[in-house]
């Protein structure tokens, strides 16, 4: 089409339709529940920080998030009991989100996994009490110099930043559209509304300000980054097909599009365009899962962020990116399997392999947490590139038994402290067995669980991971990931008899007592694991009949 | 003018963007180089746009504006507070947890 024929279409069918007749928009409110009653939420927390007095604050705020995420999970069980995860799956809003199985299962998980955060988000017994009462892990005043006499006089009034609970609220929000997007747009805001509030979190710990400043500016700088690498592969996509919907996107690259014109016939021919955007739209998710060309920021964007906000992030950003990427591999780009399944194969196997051998070397716990979290996304890649129902069933399984333990070893990792705050160095937890047995025993489990030790949750989703895996045809990444487990299975097993075989040292760090929200955590982490590892027959069966997109 | 030659200045802008945030040293470039990928980004949607004869494209731009906007108000939240604790906006300065 010449430009001039499109500059008049344009200004034509200004004229036609007066402005009064745009047509609005039409949105399904009841099925859009969980994202705007969380969404609302967080406004709300914004109004209660400007007008709540600051004593009441943490209280108000805590109740509100907590009742608010309480209230979107009521909202997602209401839709799935209601058939939308299987008969009456559909895209709402107009064809932005999806409302089916893999959409409502994950935004489940996530909320899930973001209540049982935020318990550890509003934990005030570790750190010793300011005049001004009980303090959580947050900064006392973000804006002040670390060090400075405006910080000093924040911590000594026992100031505290219940800002954080908002701020994770919209993170949540972002989190819950992402695996719903259904056009690229969607996806691209959902992307940038969960990462900016990440941002700004991973900046606020209490202790050790200067490495949390630094984890937010490395996670930032290289999050905005690779979000520009999406953003370009969303423009190349929308040149391809001349849309941005993910079913016209789907039909272009598998040839079935019937309504072709001149300038879609003329982008269509052009495969660069297709290739080279599916590449980096795929980038830009594969940064948010943390796989291993682009997992650079990992390590030291959870080593820096406050222990909660890591353990909220590590769960809650890999389910939504992993609900992206599943959506985007099987709805928009089937028709490019042939293409990216190799690719994904290779990343895949780099980031198994990757994440396992390097985390041997790691000295913090934190740092070792965050390699086995990309030994972890290698697992789920391998489930991913499946190519069958079973896949996506597995995928969805896997994020669920992962992200309660993923929370659960990081507020166990809260716990252990000294005159710094945590002692994440692994030196120190040297006979923590000996000193706290329980609390050694539950972290023993978590790690049993990240080794895939069987009776936890992590061997049944290993299971089914590797077992689709080697349905689709990928036998030899089985092979591949066996072997990391195993060699992952190393350094969990060294930290327990690191805990439970050496003798304490008499300076070492005390294990603090928690008040009842961190021991719900850890006890809600404790009881999934070995729940979704002795009895995984009915969380398999839902996941199983939740692993069905609509186009 | 041909709309091609707009994405070749799109995708070129996107290099030199690219090429900075990895070449240069403050804090503040780098964000100034991730700007220019993201105006990179909206040339190509607004010239893609052109090219089919729909507004998708258009509509994209001005929501990555407000995107990037949003971004700077972050991003420079935390870069300035990064300064203000280090006295340096380098990026290579901030290597606490170097191994």
């Amino acid at each position: 089409m010449s430009a001039t024929a499109v500059h008049s279409l344009w200004t034509t069918a200004a004229e036609v339709e007066p402005i009064g007749s745009i047509p609005a928009p039409h949105i399904e409110y009841a099925q859009l529940a969980p994202v705007l009653i969380v969404v609302g939420a967080a406004l709300v927390g914004i109004l209660v920080e400007a007008f709540v007095p600051r004593r009441a604050r943490y209280h108000t705020q805590l109740f509100l998030t907590v009742v608010a995420l309480a209230a979107a999970f009521a909202a997602v069980v209401g839709l799935a009991a209601g058939g939308y995860a299987t008969t009456k799956a559909q895209i709402a809003a107009m064809g932005a989100i999806a409302v089916d199985g893999p959409a409502l299962f994950l935004q489940g998980t996530i909320l899930l996994a973001s209540v049982v955060a935020v318990f550890t988000f509003a934990e005030r017994r570790l750190d010793p009490a300011g005049d001004g009462g009980r303090v959580d892990s947050f900064a006392a005043m973000a804006a002040a110099v670390p060090g400075s006499d405006q910080e000093k006089a924040a911590v000594k009034a026992g100031f505290t930043t219940t800002e954080v609970f908002p701020i994770s609220l919209f993170a949540v929000a972002g989190m819950l559209v992402f695996p719903a997007a259904n056009d690229l747009l969607t996806l691209f805001i959902a992307l940038e509304v969960f990462s900016l509030p990440l941002y700004l979190l991973c900046a606020l710990a209490r202790r050790k300000r200067l490495l949390s400043q630094e984890a937010a500016v490395k996670y930032f700088l290289l999050g905005a980054f690779s979000s520009a690498f999406m953003l370009f592969g969303i423009a190349l996509l929308y040149g391809y097909a001349g849309s941005v919907s993910y079913a016209r996107i789907a039909e272009v690259v598998d040839g079935s599009v019937r309504t072709i014109d001149p300038a879609l016939a003329d982008t269509m021919g052009n495969d660069a365009l297709l290739l080279v955007g599916g590449a980096l739209l795929l980038m830009g998710l594969l940064f948010k899962v943390g796989a291993v060309p682009f997992h650079m920021w990992t390590p030291d964007v959870y080593q820096g962020a406050p222990t909660p906000v890591t353990g909220f992030m590590a769960a809650a950003t890999k389910i939504a990116a992993f609900g992206a990427l599943l959506r985007l591999l099987y709805v928009v780009l089937p028709g490019l399997a042939w293409d990216w399944r190799p690719v994904m194969w290779g990343v895949a196997v780099v980031t198994m392999l990757g994440g396992a051998i390097v985390a041997i070397t790691q000295t913090d716990v934190k740092r070792l947490l965050a390699y086995s979290s990309i030994a972890h996304a290698g697992f789920i890649l391998a489930g991913v590139i499946a190519m069958r129902p079973e896949g996506i069933s597995s995928v969805l399984f896997y994020l669920l038994a992962y992200s309660f333990v993923t929370i659960g070893a990081f507020a166990v990792v809260t716990l252990v402290r000294d005159a710094g705050g945590e002692a994440t160095h692994l030196s120190k937890w040297a006979g923590l067995g000996r000193r706290s047995p329980l609390v050694a025993a539950v972290f023993a489990v978590f790690l049993l669980a990240f080794a895939g030790i069987p009776l936890t949750s992590g061997f049944t989703g290993k299971f089914a991971v590797f077992k689709a895996a080697a349905e689709g045809g990928a036998g030899a990444l089985v092979v591949v990931g066996v072997i990391s487990s195993a060699i992952a299975a190393f350094f969990y097993i060294r930290v327990i008899v690191l805990m439970f075989f050496s003798e304490p040292k008499p300076e070492g760090p005390t294990v603090a007592v928690p008040s009842p929200l961190t021991m719900t955590t850890i006890g809600v982490g404790v009881a999934v694991t070995l729940v979704l590892g002795v009895a995984p027959q009915y969380f398999l069966d839902l996941a199983g009949q939740a692993g069905v997109f609509v186009r | 003018m041909n709309p091609v030659n707009y994405l070749y200045l799109a995708a070129l802008l996107f290099t030199i963007g690219a090429t900075g945030v990895l070449i240069r040293r403050n804090a503040i470039v780098v964000f100034m180089c991730i700007e220019l990928m993201l105006n990179a980004c909206n040339l190509a949607l607004v010239a893609f746009s052109r090219m089919h004869g729909n507004l998708d494209g258009q509509i994209i731009a001005f929501f990555t504006m407000v995107v990037a906007a949003a971004e700077v108000v972050v991003g420079l939240a935390i870069i300035v507070s990064l300064f203000r604790s280090r006295h340096s906006a380098s990026v290579d300065d901030a290597s606490l947890m170097k191994l």
